[in-house]
C-alpha cells in the first residue's frame, strides 16, 4: 500500500504544478473569480481522492478533465439556461462557411476587445480556444479533456474562431462609428 | 485541394495539427488562391491576437496556499483512518500474538466488511449523489458514450447496459469511491426515482446470487457476476428494484477486467 505521505508528495509533484492551467480554464468557464477558485479547490480535492486512478502519463490533461467536469456540473446547476441556449452544434454548423476578409480590421484589436469577445462565446467554443491558444494543448489532449472526438475539436475550434472573428469585427466597426 | 477543404483545414494548419500530406496540399492551394491566402492571414492574425492578449488567468497565491493546506488535511485524515492504535501493543510478545491473530482473523473481518460497511458506503454514495446534485460525471443515455468515458479513470472496464426499452433509462456514469477504491457508478432512472449501480472487480471470482437488504427506507441488492461486484441501490419499491436487477443481470455480457 502506498503511504499517505508518498501519495501527497507524488500528488504535489505531478498535479499541483498545473494550478494555473486549472484556474485559467475554470475562470474562463465560470467567468468569475470566486466561482473559479471554488471550482479549482473542489477539483483538487476530487483529484486527490481519485489519485490512485491516475495512470501517471499526463497530469495536466488528467487534472483539466476533472476541472472541466466540475465546472460543467456547476454550470448545469447554476446557469443551466445559459448552457442550453447558447450552444447547439447543429444550429451553428452553418457558420463560418465563407471567408469574410477582415484582416485589416483585426489588426486594430486590443486585448480588452479580445477578452470581451472570447467571454461572449458559448462555453463549448470558449473552452476549445482557451485550451488551444492559451494553454497550448494539442487537439488530442483537448479531445480527451472534453470527451469528444478529435474531428469535433477541429470543427469546434474553426467555428469558435469564426465567431470570435465576427464578434471582434462587429466591435471594431461599432467603436469606429462612435 | 479546393477552397472549401482549405477553409475547413486552415485552423488545423495554423495549429500545426495537419499531417505532412495535408500540410503540403493546403500550402499549394494557398499559393494559388488569393482569397484563401487572405483568409489564412486573417486566421493567423486572429490567433496571434488571442495568444498575445495576455488573456491567461493565473491562480491567486492565496488559492495556492488554501489548496495546499486542504490537501495536507485531507492526507492526514486518510492516514488517520488507516492507522491502528499502537499503544495497545506494548510488549513484543503481545505484538506477536496480535500479528498471528490478525493473520487468522483478517479474512473474516474482510468478509464482514464487504457486507456491512460496504452496504453503508453504497447507501451513502447513493444519497450523496442525489444530495449534492452530482449524479453523473458523464451525463448520457448512450452506453457507448458512458462506457469509454471510464477508460483511463479506472483499472477495469465496467459493463454498461441501457435498459430504456424496459423502463429504466440510463442517465449517466460517475466515479465514486467505495471499499477503499475508485468504483464505477451507473445511474438509471425509474420514473422520478434514481437507481445507482456501483461496480468494481470482486476479490474472489465466484458468482453469488442476489442479496437483498433494506436500510433507512432504501432498497439494496448485491450480487457478483463475471468477476465484478454489483450493488444496486434506490428508493424505488423493492419489487421494482428486483425487476431492474433481473433485467440487468440478463443483459450484462461477461465483464472484462
Amino acid at each position: 500500500m502506498l503511504g499517505e505521505k508518498d501519495k501527497l508528495a507524488r500528488f504535489e509533484q505531478t498535479i499541483l504544478p498545473h494550478m494555473d492551467a486549472a484556474y485559467n480554464i475554470a475562470r474562463w468557464l465560470t467567468r468569475n473569480d470566486r466561482d473559479a477558485e471554488d471550482m479549482v479547490q473542489e477539483s483538487y480535492l476530487r483529484a486527490f481522492k481519485f489519485f490512485d486512478a491516475f495512470t501517471g502519463v499526463n497530469g495536466r490533461a488528467w487534472l483539466l478533465t476533472i476541472v472541466r467536469n466540475t465546472c460543467y456540473t456547476w454550470l448545469q446547476q447554476n446557469r443551466a439556461r445559459e448552457l442550453m441556449t447558447e450552444f447547439d452544434e447543429e444550429i451553428h454548423s452553418g457558420e463560418g462557411d465563407a471567408w469574410n476578409p477582415a484582416a485589416r480590421l483585426l489588426k486594430e484589436t486590443d486585448s480588452r476587445m479580445v477578452r470581451q469577445a472570447l467571454e461572449a462565446l458559448p462555453a463549448e467554443y470558449r473552452e476549445v480556444v482557451v485550451l488551444r491558444d492559451l494553454e497550448d494543448l494539442s487537439y488530442k489532449e483537448i479531445a480527451e479533456i472534453a470527451a469528444v472526438p478529435i474531428g469535433t475539436v477541429m470543427s469546434r475550434l474553426a467555428r469558435a474562431r469564426g465567431r470570435l472573428k465576427r464578434l471582434l469585427c462587429d466591435r471594431i466597426k461599432g467603436e469606429s462609428v462612435r | 485541394m479546393n477552397c472549401e477543404a482549405a477553409q475547413t483545414l486552415v485552423d488545423a494548419y495554423i495549429d500545426g495539427e495537419l499531417d505532412p500530406t495535408g500540410k503540403l496540399e493546403i500550402e499549394r492551394h494557398l499559393q494559388e488562391c488569393a482569397l484563401c491566402s487572405e483568409g489564412y492571414q486573417e486566421q493567423r492574425t486572429l490567433k496571434r491576437a488571442v495568444g498575445a492578449g495576455e488573456l491567461r488567468f493565473k491562480a491567486p497565491a492565496e488559492l495556492q496556499q488554501r489548496i495546499r493546506f486542504a490537501l495536507r488535511r485531507e492526507a492526514k485524515a486518510e492516514t488517520a483512518q488507516r492507522t491502528v492504535p499502537l499503544r495497545w501493543f506494548t510488549a513484543a510478545a503481545t505484538l506477536a500474538v496480535a500479528a498471528l491473530a490478525v493473520l487468522v482473523l483478517l479474512p473474516l473481518s474482510r468478509d464482514r466488511r464487504s457486507d456491512d460497511v460496504v452496504e453503508r458506503e453504497v447507501l451513502a454514495g447513493h444519497v450523496r449523489s442525489l444530495m449534492a446534485n452530482h449524479l453523473a460525471d458523464v451525463p448520457s443515455s448512450d452506453q457507448h458514450t458512458v462506457k469509454p468515458w471510464f477508460d483511463g479513470k479506472l483499472d477495469f472496464s465496467p459493463p454498461v447496459e441501457d435498459l430504456k426499452a424496459e423502463g429504466f433509462p440510463l442517465v449517466g456514469g460517475r466515479l465514486d469511491y467505495i471499499d477503499n477504491r475508485p468504483v464505477a457508478a451507473l445511474v438509471y432512472q425509474r420514473r422520478k426515482h434514481f437507481i445507482n449501480v456501483f461496480i468494481w472487480p470482486a476479490v474472489s471470482g465466484a458468482a453469488t446470487g442476489n442479496k437483498a437488504a433494506e436500510r433507512q427506507g432504501y432498497s439494496l441488492f448485491h450480487w457478483t457476476k463475471g468477476g465484478m461486484n454489483y450493488w444496486a441501490v434506490s428508493d424505488v419499491e423493492q419489487s421494482d428494484l428486483k425487476t431492474f436487477v433481473d433485467l440487468l443481470q440478463k443483459a450484462a455480457a461477461p465483464a472484462k477486467s
